[in-house]
C-alpha cells in the first residue's frame, strides 16, 4: 500500500530510530485494515512493539485503537494487513487463539467470575490436572501463589474474587495474562478507576513484568501517566496511524496535534464570572464510612469542582445531595429550603439535575429511543390528564438536540446508536429540559473525544451565565483547573481544602487530596 | 518499595471465613433436620422407629434425584420446568413396557426411563443451548408438550400394580442392611454427582457459565456443550426418577409427576443453590429436598393436620432465600473490608 | 461509525410525530403482534374449518367463560414481567381468595362482607410479594415459588378437603351471558381491565416508567422514578385481581375447594409470554397479550370440538410457547450459524497450508 510519508512521519514507522539499535520487535502491525459494512473502522492499523517496553496508543474516541486492540485480541479478523508476531505472520480467528499466542487483553470491564476462588479464576478451563483428568487443587493454588509472588501482590488465592476492588480485580487478570505466558499485555484504560496508591502499585506491577521481557501496551487518555509509565506512544487518528515517537522526542501538545489534527486553542474556554445566591447549601453531611461533616455552598453562576482522588468520597457526596444514597447526618439547603434527604424525586423537584458518573449504566436507558431518554425525567410535566403527550416529548428532543448540536440519525433510534459524546449530550438534555438550580455532573468528560469535550465545557459555562449552579466532580486535573471558579478537594472522606480558581494548582490540589496539605505548609 | 516482602503467606483469618461461609450451608440444613427429628420425637417417639427413619430416607430419594440434575441446570444460570413431566412420562412408559414385556431385567428398565429422560433433555438442551432461547420459556413449552404427550399416550389407562414385577417393586420398597435401597440410589447419585461436580474441568465450567457468561466465553469455556450438557443429565435423572417412581407406587395416572418441578426447585434454592447461579452445591440440593420431606413427615407424626405442611414448606422456602441473600451480602462487605484493609498496608 | 444519513424529509417527519406514521408502523409485519393477529385469523379459520358451529356466538360465550380468570390475571402479570419480575403465585391467590370466600359464606359470613375479605387477602399477599421483592431485595422468581407453596397451603388449612357449595342464586348469573348478548361477564370485566392496563402502560408516565425500569432499572432510579413504589404496587394489584378472579371463579363453579386454580400459573405466564412480553424484561404489549388470549381461547375451542383432551390440548400451548421465542431468534439463530460455518472452512483453509 502505497502513502506519502508526511514530515512528522520521518521517525520511522517503528520509531526504530529512537529506539537505536535494538533486538527485532516483538510485534509487527501493518496497515491492518477493518470495515464494518460500509463503515471504515480501520484503515491502516499500525503499530511496533518491542519486547520489555511500554507503549501508549492514543487517539480520540473513533479514532480506530479499540478496533486494533480487538484484531489482536482475536476478537475480529482483520480484512487487510499483516501482523508479525516474533518474526511469524499470525492471523487470529479467535480470542483463544490470539491467546495462546501470547497476547493478553485486559478490558476495562472485569472478566472475573465472582462466585469462584481467584485461583479458579486464573486457571479455568486449564486447571492443573493430577491422575484421571482430575483437578488438582493444592498444585492449582501454588501456581496462583507463584504468579503472585512474581507480580509482588499478596492475593490470597483461596479468596472468592467476590468484592475485590477494581485494582485488585485487575491484579487477577494480569495473573491470567502472565498464568498464559503472555509476551504482549495490552491494557485499556487500566487506571481509570485507580486510587493513587493503586496506580503506583500498577506502575510496579507493569516495570516488574517489562523486567521480565514482556511488552504491555496501553489505552489511555491520561497523558500524564502516560508520560510517567511508557516508553514510546503511537497515535491514530480516523482509523489511520499517524505517527510514533519516543517519549522523550514528544510533548503534550505535539500529541494532541497529532490526535485531533488542529490546534486546540482553548480547550476551557474563557470566562469571567459573577456568582449570584446561594442555591446549594450543604452543612455537616455524613455518611458512615464514606464521608465526614462536609460543608460548603454552591452559587448561581458559578462552577464548583469537588475533586481528589478515586476513593475520596467525592461521587459518594454527590449521590447523598440528590439522594440516591441516605445521608446519616447533615442538611441540604437549595435556594433557602431544607430539602427532604434520601429520595431523588424530592431532589429533582427542588431543581437539582444529576449526570451520573456511568452514563450508560445510570444515565441513559441504552435501548430506548433518543427522545423517550431525553424526556425520562420530564414526562410528568409533558402529559395532560395523565397521559403523555407524545408531540410534546418531540418537541422537547428536537429542541434539545439543536441546542447541543446532537449527532444522529432518528430520533427513534435507541440511544446506543449514538457515539459516547452525543450520549452524554442526551443525559445532559435530559437534565436541563428541567430546568434545574443545580446541575450535579460527574466527569462530564469521561470516555468523551476531545471535541466534544470541548462543547462540554463550552455548555457548562454556557449554563453558568444563564444563571444556573455547576457542582462538577472531576478526576482530570486539566479540566478542574480549567473548568471550575472554586475547587474544593476531598481526601478520604473529609474536605482537605478548598481553592479559588487564581489560587489553584495541580501541586496543591494533588497534595491536598493525598492529605499532605497542613496549615503553614506551603 | 521492596516487591519481596510484601508477599507474606495468605492470612488463615481470610480463609477460615470463606470456607466456613461455604459448608455453613450445607452444615445449616443438617442441623435443621436434626433439629426438627429431635422435635418430633419429643412429641411421638415412635418418629424414631425403625420404619419411620427408613420413610424418611426413601420418602425423597426421587425428589432428590431430579434435584441433583436441577442443580446443575440452575448453576448454569438457567432452569428446567419439565422435569415433572418428564418423570410422569418416563414413569408411564416404564410401566406400560413393564405390561408388554412382564419379564424385562430391572437394570433395563432404569435403563429405558434414563433414555426417555436423556432424549426429553436432549430436546431442551439443544433448543436452549444453540438457538440461544430463554430457558424458562422452552421448558415451560416441553413442559406443556411433554404432559400433553403423556396424556395421549396414556389415554385414560392406569398402570396397576398387579402388572408390574415384584422384583421392581422390591427396588421401591426393598432395604439393604436396613437402608432403603431407593435411599442408597438417591445417595449414590448425590456422591457421584458431587465429586464430579468438584473435580472435573468441564463441571466447573458450569459454575464459570452462571457466575459470568461473558467471562465464560473469553475464557474458551465451550458454552453450548455444556449448558447443552447439562439439560441432558437433568432429563436423564427426571426419566430414571420416573422409572424409581414406578418402582416405589407401583401406579401410574397421567398425573404423575404434575407440579413437581416447583417442589424441586424449592429443595434446590432451600438446599443453596443460588437461582441466578454460579454456586450451590448437589450436595446442599439434597439436603434441601431431605429436610422439605422431613418436615413434611414430621407434621403428619406430630399429628399436625397434614394440610398445614404445604404452609410451612411455603414459609421455610421464604426464610431459605431471605437467609441466603443476607450471607451473601454479609460477605461481600466483610470480603470487601477486607480487601480496603489490606490495600493501606 | 458513521450515521445513516438522513434526508430532509425524514428530519421534518422526524421532527413532529405524524399519528397516522405512527399507527401505520404499528402493524409492521416484522412486528409480533403483527404476526399474532395473522395468527388469530388462522386459528379462526381452523376452528371454522373443523366445526361449522365453531364462529357461533355460543362459541364466544364459553370461551370467555373459561378464559376469563386466566386473562384477567395475565394482566398484571405483564405489567410484572415488564419490570424484570415474575409472579408465580397467581394460581395459589386465586385458590386462597376462592377457599376463603368458600370457608367464609359456610360460617355464615355475609357473602359481601366474606367478598371484602377476599380482596383484603388479595391485598394482603400482593403486598408480602412486594415487600419481599423490593424491600428485602429477594429474587421474584425464587420469592413467588415460595409464596405460591404458602398461599396454597393457607387455602389448604382454610378449607381443607372441604368444597364450599351454596352460594347465594345471584351469583349464578355469573356463569350466564350478559343479559341478552352472548358476552360473558368474565370476557367484559376483562376487556374493560385490558383497556385500562393498555391506557396506564402506553400512555401514561407510570407505564414509560415501566418499561425504563425494565430495561434499566439503576437508571429508572437515577431518573426519579420510584422503581420500588411502582413493583410494590405491581405485586398488590397482582394479588387483588388474582383475588377478585378467585371470587369470579368460585361463582361460576358454583363451588370452591382449596386445590382450585392449581397449575393456573403457568398458563397465565405463557400467555403473556406468547402475547411477546420478553421474559428478560422491558418489552411487550396489552394488544399482544389480548391477542394471545385469544388465540388460546379459539384453539381451545376448535381442539374441544373435535374432542381433543384438555391434556392433549397442552402440546399446543407448548409449541405455541416454544414457536414464540424461537421464531424471532431464527434469523439470528442462523446468521450465527453461517459465521460459524464461515470460520471453520477458514480454519481448514488455512490448515491446508494457504498463507493468509
Amino acid at each position: 500500500m502505497e502513502r506519502v510519508q508526511t514530515p512528522e512521519e520521518a521517525t520511522s514507522r517503528d520509531g526504530s530510530a529512537a529506539a537505536g539499535d535494538r533486538a527485532a520487535p516483538l510485534l509487527v502491525v501493518d496497515g491492518a485494515t477493518k470495515f464494518f459494512g460500509p463503515v471504515k473502522a480501520l484503515v491502516d492499523g499500525s503499530i511496533t512493539l518491542f519486547a520489555g517496553e511500554a507503549h501508549a496508543l492514543l487517539g480520540e474516541n473513533g479514532a480506530g485503537k479499540s478496533t486494533l486492540v480487538k484484531i489482536l485480541a482475536g476478537v475480529h479478523l482483520a480484512d487487510g494487513g499483516h501482523i508479525t508476531l516474533d518474526g511469524h505472520p499470525v492471523r487470529f480467528t479467535n480470542p483463544i487463539d490470539a491467546r495462546e499466542a501470547g497476547i493478553s487483553v485486559i478490558y476495562q470491564e472485569p472478566t472475573l467470575f465472582p462466585d469462584l476462588s481467584i485461583a479458579e479464576n486464573i486457571f479455568m478451563g486449564r486447571q492443573p490436572l493430577r491422575s484421571g483428568k482430575r483437578i488438582d487443587r493444592a498444585e492449582m493454588i501454588k501456581r496462583a501463589h507463584e504468579v503472585f509472588v512474581r507480580l509482588g501482590v499478596p492475593l490470597d488465592p483461596n479468596r472468592s474474587a467476590r468484592g475485590l476492588s477494581v485494582a485488585d480485580q485487575q491484579i487477577v487478570e494480569i495473573a491470567k495474562a502472565i498464568s498464559f505466558n503472555a509476551k504482549i499485555i495490552i491494557m485499556d484504560e487500566p487506571t481509570a478507576a485507580l486510587t493513587e496508591v493503586e496506580v503506583q502499585r500498577l506502575f510496579d506491577v507493569v516495570a516488574t513484568l517489562r523486567a521480565q521481557g514482556a511488552a504491555i501496551m496501553f489505552i489511555s487518555h491520561r497523558l500524564e501517566e502516560v508520560f510517567a509509565m511508557c516508553q514510546r506512544v503511537t497515535i491514530m487518528r480516523d482509523g489511520a496511524f499517524v505517527k510514533t515517537a519516543a517519549v522523550e522526542d514528544i510533548t503534550i501538545d505535539d500529541i494532541i496535534y497529532s490526535m485531533v489534527g488542529r490546534d486546540i486553542v482553548s480547550l476551557y474556554g474563557d470566562h469571567a464570572r459573577t456568582p449570584g445566591v446561594t442555591v446549594l447549601d450543604v452543612e455537616h453531611l455524613t455518611r458512615e464510612g464514606v464521608f465526614t461533616d462536609i460543608s460548603f455552598s454552591v452559587r448561581a453562576g458559578e462552577i464548583v469542582a469537588l475533586a481528589g482522588l478515586v476513593g475520596a468520597g467525592r461521587t459518594e457526596v454527590a449521590r447523598g445531595i440528590f439522594g440516591i444514597d441516605k445521608l446519616d447526618a447533615g442538611t441540604v439547603t437549595i435556594s433557602g429550603h431544607k430539602l427532604k434527604t434520601g429520595s431523588p424525586l424530592q431532589a429533582m423537584n427542588a431543581g437539582i439535575g444529576f449526570v451520573p458518573e456511568d452514563r450508560r449504566q445510570q444515565g441513559l436507558v441504552m435501548q430506548m429511543a433518543i427522545d423517550r431518554n431525553a424526556s425520562l425525567a420530564s414526562i410528568g410535566r409533558l402529559s395532560h390528564f395523565g397521559i403523555i403527550r407524545q408531540a410534546s416529548e418531540r418537541k422537547l428532543a428536537s429542541e434539545w438536540a439543536a441546542r447541543l448540536q446532537l449527532k444522529f440519525g432518528r430520533f427513534s433510534n435507541p440511544v446506543m446508536t449514538l457515539s459516547g459524546g452525543n450520549q452524554q449530550k442526551v443525559v445532559l438534555a435530559k437534565w436541563l429540559a428541567r430546568q434545574p438550580r443545580l446541575l450535579i455532573i460527574d466527569e462530564p468528560t469521561r470516555g468523551i473525544d476531545i471535541g466534544t469535550k470541548a462543547e462540554v465545557h463550552r455548555l457548562l459555562g454556557e449554563l453558568v451565565e444563564q444563571g444556573i449552579a455547576v457542582l462538577m466532580i472531576s478526576s482530570e486535573m486539566p479540566e478542574v483547573l480549567g473548568v471550575a471558579d472554586r475547587i474544593l478537594v476531598l481526601h478520604e472522606g473529609r474536605l482537605a481544602a478548598e481553592f479559588g480558581r487564581d489560587e489553584a494548582n495541580e501541586a496543591l490540589i494533588m497534595r491536598a487530596a493525598a492529605g499532605q496539605m497542613k496549615a503553614g505548609v506551603s | 518499595m521492596s516487591v519481596i516482602d510484601r508477599t507474606e503467606a495468605a492470612s488463615p483469618v481470610t480463609t477460615s471465613l470463606f470456607i466456613k461461609i461455604l459448608k455453613f450451608r450445607e452444615l445449616a440444613i443438617v442441623v435443621a433436620i436434626l433439629l426438627v427429628f429431635a422435635l418430633t420425637y419429643f412429641k411421638n417417639s415412635s418418629f424414631a422407629s425403625t420404619a419411620s427413619i427408613q420413610q424418611m430416607l426413601s420418602g425423597p430419594a426421587i425428589i432428590i434425584m431430579l434435584a441433583v440434575g436441577e442443580t446443575l441446570v440452575i448453576v448454569t444460570r438457567n432452569v428446567d420446568l419439565s422435569v415433572g413431566s418428564v418423570l410422569g412420562l418416563s414413569a408411564y412408559l416404564v410401566g406400560d413396557l413393564f405390561v408388554h414385556y412382564p419379564h424385562m431385567p430391572v437394570v433395563l428398565a432404569l435403563l429405558v426411563g434414563l433414555l426417555i429422560g436423556l432424549v426429553c433433555g436432549v430436546v431442551n438442551g439443544v433448543i436452549v443451548a444453540y438457538a440461544r432461547v430463554p430457558a424458562l420459556v422452552v421448558t415451560l413449552g416441553m413442559l406443556y408438550i411433554i404432559r400433553g404427550i403423556d396424556a395421549i399416550v396414556v389415554n385414560g389407562v392406569q398402570i396397576q400394580p398387579s402388572q408390574i414385577p415384584q422384583s421392581f417393586v422390591n427396588l421401591g420398597s426393598g432395604t439393604i442392611l436396613g437402608i432403603p435401597i431407593l435411599f442408597l440410589i438417591a445417595a449414590a447419585a448425590v456422591a457421584i454427582v458431587g465429586y464430579v461436580m468438584r473435580t472435573f474441568r468441564p463441571a466447573r465450567d458450569l459454575y464459570a457459565i452462571g457466575s459470568n457468561p461473558e467471562a465464560a466465553v473469553l475464557a474458551g469455556v465451550r458454552v453450548p456443550r455444556r449448558v447443552f450438557s447439562a439439560f441432558a443429565i437433568s432429563g436423564a435423572l427426571a426419566g430414571l426418577g420416573g422409572a424409581l417412581w414406578l418402582a416405589e407406587f407401583a401406579t401410574v395416572a397421567s398425573t404423575a409427576g404434575s407440579g413437581y418441578e416447583l417442589n424441586v426447585v424449592a429443595a434446590v434454592v432451600v438446599g443453596g443453590v443460588a437461582i441466578f447461579g454460579g454456586s450451590g452445591t448437589v450436595l446442599g440440593a439434597a439436603l434441601g429436598a431431605l429436610l422439605l420431606n422431613t418436615i413434611d413427615q414430621a407434621l403428619v407424626a406430630s399429628r399436625v393436620s397434614s394440610f398445614w405442611n404445604q404452609a410451612v414448606a411455603g414459609m421455610l422456602l421464604l426464610v431459605a432465600i431471605a437467609f441466603d441473600r443476607y450471607v451473601s451480602v454479609r460477605a461481600e462487605k466483610i470480603l470487601r473490608v477486607e480487601g480496603a484493609h489490606r490495600g493501606d498496608a | 461509525m458513521a450515521m445513516p444519513e438522513v434526508t430532509v424529509l425524514e428530519e421534518m417527519l422526524d421532527a413532529r410525530p405524524n399519528p397516522l406514521v405512527q399507527f401505520i408502523q404499528l402493524f409492521s409485519p416484522k412486528r409480533w403482534e403483527t404476526q399474532l393477529v395473522v395468527l388469530f385469523i388462522v386459528s379462526l379459520l381452523y376452528g371454522w374449518w373443523v366445526s361449522p358451529y365453531f364462529l357461533n356466538l355460543e362459541t364466544f360465550f364459553f370461551a370467555g367463560l373459561n378464559f376469563g380468570e386466566i386473562a384477567i390475571m395475565a394482566l398484571p402479570m405483564t405489567l410484572i414481567i415488564i419490570t424484570g419480575e415474575i409472579d408465580l403465585s397467581v394460581a395459589s391467590m386465586l385458590g386462597l381468595s376462592a377457599s376463603t370466600l368458600g370457608y367464609l359464606f359456610m360460617h355464615g359470613w355475609n357473602i359481601w362482607l366474606a367478598m371484602g375479605i377476599c380482596l383484603v387477602v388479595g391485598v394482603a399477599g400482593g403486598a408480602l410479594n412486594g415487600v419481599l421483592v423490593t424491600r428485602l431485595g429477594l429474587p421474584s422468581i425464587a420469592v413467588t415459588i415460595g409464596t405460591l407453596t404458602l398461599y396454597r397451603g393457607i387455602a389448604l388449612i382454610v378449607l381443607g378437603s372441604n368444597t364450599a357449595v351454596g352460594f347465594p342464586t345471584w351469583t349464578q348469573k355469573l356463569s350466564l351471558p350478559i343479559g341478552s348478548t352472548h358476552i360473558a361477564y368474565d370476557f367484559a370485566i376483562f376487556v374493560v381491565l385490558a383497556l385500562i392496563f393498555g391506557v396506564v402502560l402506553h400512555m401514561t408516565p407510570v407505564g414509560r416508567s415501566i418499561y425504563a425500569i425494565g430495561l434499566q432499572p439503576e437508571t429508572a432510579f437515577f431518573s426519579g422514578i420510584r422503581v420500588k413504589r411502582i413493583k410494590f404496587s405491581l405485586y398488590v394489584i397482582s394479588g387483588f385481581l388474582c383475588a377478585f378472579a378467585g371470587i369470579l371463579y368460585t361463582f361460576q363453579q358454583a363451588s370452591s375447594a382449596s386445590d382450585t386454580g392449581v397449575g393456573l400459573e403457568l398458563n397465565v405466564v405463557a400467555i403473556a409470554l406468547f402475547g411477546g412480553v420478553s421474559i428478560f424484561g422491558g418489552r411487550g404489549t396489552i394488544f399482544g397479550v389480548f391477542v394471545s388470549v385469544a388465540i388460546f381461547a379459539s384453539l381451545q375451542s376448535s381442539l374441544t370440538a373435535i374432542n381433543v383432551s384438555g391434556q392433549a390440548q397442552s402440546i399446543v400451548t407448548g409449541c405455541l410457547l416454544l414457536l414464540s421465542v424461537l421464531i424471532p431468534n431464527l434469523s439470528e439463530t442462523v446468521k450465527r450459524l453461517r459465521v460459524k460455518w464461515f470460520h471453520a472452512r477458514l480454519r481448514s483453509v488455512r490448515r491446508s497450508g494457504e498463507v493468509s
